[in-house]
């Protein structure tokens, strides 16, 4: 140890690397000494990283599960609706059905199109012995299994003639069936769905939540032809429903169609189109950023707790620097130049809070994991969300220790050493 | 120590402090003149409020003179910034206060080793001379004890080890037998006179006890904010 005592008073300078790395370890020094405040201080940061950062982990999940939900219907897969999507509605005539010449010029006439499967719907009660179900009866084609990317868990598809006729059989969702056929095989049986007999000549694949949150698999598809001639006695195609091959940019398609549609119904110049083309990506995308939205919302409400968290952490320090008072004087005493304590008590606050903000995090990603499986949305983990968290917890430090920080540098060593 | 040096370690010119101001205001120094020698040990009496301790505060670069000068070691300190004033200290000078101040829940070591944290020795540096300045008062086998582990006598002997550990021109002590028995008292005297004589350090020291003071070898007596009396033994 060179200890030079002719030397000239030192100069006021101290080097920064050297500075920081002593208050560092003085910080952890007195963090360690005092690990009940220090717990206590760190609390705040601790629910208030937690919450956001589960509330954004669960919301990016819940996104991810609506989109992937809506792709799943089908990639490229297009929905051409009577009336305007804005639902303007009040006066005016409704709009005319499509027809199902529509179907063939939209086979014909646009390119890109894979499949094209007519719609109409009808709630019906289904029985089956001594059990009955409430569900919807889809009129459509085997163009509808394709479009909607269906399978088949067992039996056959419609055959051209049972289209063509109209004839009475069906394909039932998996929903339907486990509510229906308990023990029995379907395939094969007769289902009686409202007043009429119909032969279950499949079962779709279970396919689990819809986009809309509603079970996709609580259906029974028929040839339109039989829903139109038993259920909603008329020949209206209610919705139209477009594949469209993935090659093609499905605006492009979407355009096709809406100038097809557009000389077929006769709107002419400015005149407002009275069907609407939706597009299965436009939906997904619609839904995620609505879930984004409120994932926001509940991110923000839960950001308050990490507010509330820094309040804290400036509390307990301000406390702190007062009950601390007389090891600041010794510190000044010692030679601890203003600068020193004043980083010391920064540094300790920046600690604290980004030990704080880490156990956040890792309560997080168990509550996430947990919360996925219990809601379940798929777990999806995100470094950004965690990284800025972090980064974030550690600023609260910064910013909320700087007065505590600043208030200690400024006592006097006299008077700190007097105080009791 | 260094040789020839043509003036005193410490003098004071003058020196006049006044606390507030108007009506309140307190003059506490009224112009004192001191010359401290490098190797002195120095008692420093004086009742209540006769400016003993704001000289105290003044030596240890703690406060600032309103007027007059105090030269250190030939530098005009009343004219330095508090951060200037705050690296003499780390350098120069070691502090003993009557109620030892020592960290708490901070084991011996780490005390004594804190003034060589601001000097920002490195840890094995620190470690060598902290447990080198327990050995010189004692206590080597205490340093892994903290303060509420340690008797009185004790921790005053920890605090003059922190003083001692930056080897110090000056160490400064107020009241450092205050709060101990006769016994412990003793001890502590006979400590500093052995760092005094031994390694040359220059204490300065405030007390109240005429047995305590009668082990330096200067006894300032202090009165309304004026030095009374400077009495003198001879070497011993």
């Amino acid at each position: 140890m060179s200890l030079d005592h002719d030397a000239p008073p030192p100069p006021g300078h101290i080097s920064p690397t050297r500075l920081l790395g002593t208050t560092m370890l003085l910080a952890i020094r007195a963090i360690r000494r005092h690990l009940m405040r220090s717990f206590l201080t760190v609390l705040g940061i601790v629910i208030g990283v937690f919450a956001v950062v589960t509330m954004v982990t669960l919301g990016n999940g819940a996104a991810k599960s609506v989109h992937d939900q809506v792709s799943n219907l089908g990639a490229n897969v297009l929905a051409i609706l009577p009336g305007q999507g804005n639902g303007r509605g009040g006066g005016g005539e409704a709009p005319p059905p499509f027809k199902p010449e529509d179907l063939d010029a939209l086979r014909a006439q646009v390119s890109g199109v894979t499949a094209v499967a007519p719609q109409a719907q009808a709630s019906v009660t289904a029985i089956h012995n001594a059990a009955n179900w409430s569900t919807t009866v889809n009129g459509t084609s085997n163009d509808y299994l394709d479009a909607e990317n269906w399978k088949l868990a067992e039996g056959r598809r419609f055959s051209e003639t049972e289209q063509e006729a109209g004839k009475s059989v069906c394909l039932i969702g998996n929903t339907v069936k486990t509510n229906l056929y308990p023990r029995d095989e379907p395939v094969g049986s007769n289902l009686r769905l409202g007043n009429i007999s119909c032969e279950v000549i499949g079962v779709l694949d279970t396919r689990g939540q819809g986009g809309f949150g509603q079970d996709a698999d609580d259906t029974v598809v028929m040839p339109i032809k039989a829903v139109q001639r038993r259920f909603t006695g008329n020949r209206d195609i209610r919705a139209i429903i477009v594949a469209a091959d993935p090659a093609y940019d499905s605006a492009d398609v979407q355009q096709s169609i809406t100038a097809l549609m557009r000389e077929r119904r006769n709107i002419s110049g400015g005149k407002v189109d009275d069907f609407t083309v939706f597009d299965n990506r436009q939906i997904a995308d619609t839904l995620s950023g609505i879930t984004g939205v409120l994932t926001a919302i509940v991110s923000a409400v839960a950001a308050i707790s990490l507010l509330v968290g820094g309040i804290g952490i400036m509390n307990i320090m301000l406390v702190s620097v007062t009950e601390r008072t007389r090891e600041i004087g010794i510190r000044l005493a010692i030679g601890a130049v203003a600068r020193e304590v004043m980083l010391q008590f920064l540094v300790e606050a920046v600690v604290l809070s980004c030990i704080g903000g880490l156990i956040g995090l890792v309560l997080a990603l168990f509550a996430s994991i947990g919360l996925s499986k219990l809601l379940d949305v798929p777990f999806v983990f995100d470094p950004w969300t965690n990284l800025v968290a972090f980064v974030f917890s550690g600023l609260i430090g910064v910013v909320f220790g700087y007065f505590p920080a600043r208030r200690a540098a400024s006592l006097n060593p006299i008077d700190a050493l007097r105080h009791e | 120590m260094s040789a020839a040096v043509t003036q005193p370690l410490i003098r004071l010119s003058g020196v006049t402090k006044r606390f507030g101001a108007g009506a309140a205001a307190f003059q506490a120094l009224k112009g004192v003149d001191l010359d401290v020698e490098a190797g002195d040990f120095m008692a420093v009496m004086g009742p209540s409020g006769s400016g003993k301790s704001t000289t105290m505060n003044i030596l240890g670069c703690l406060d600032v003179p309103t007027t007059g000068h105090f030269l250190f070691r030939g530098h005009h300190v009343e004219s330095l910034g508090r951060d200037q004033r705050a690296l003499l200290r780390r350098r120069y000078l070691g502090f003993v206060f009557q109620g030892f101040n020592l960290l708490a829940r901070t084991t011996a070591l780490e005390n004594v080793e804190l003034p060589l944290l601001y000097r920002g020795e490195d840890r094995w540096t620190r470690h060598a001379a902290a447990m080198d300045a327990l050995e010189q008062v004692g206590l080597a086998d205490w340093a892994k004890h903290t303060p509420a582990e340690l008797s009185g006598g004790q921790q005053q002997r920890v605090a003059i080890a922190r003083a001692i550990v930056t080897r110090p021109d000056v160490l400064l002590a107020d009241e450092p037998t205050g709060n101990l028995d006769t016994e412990r008292s003793v001890e502590i005297m006979q400590l500093l006179t052995r760092l005094n004589q031994e390694s040359g350090i220059t204490v300065l020291m405030v007390t109240h006890e005429a047995e305590m003071a009668a082990y330096a070898r200067t006894i300032v007596h202090f009165r309304d904010g004026l030095v009374e009396t400077i009495e003198r033994k001879a070497a011993a």
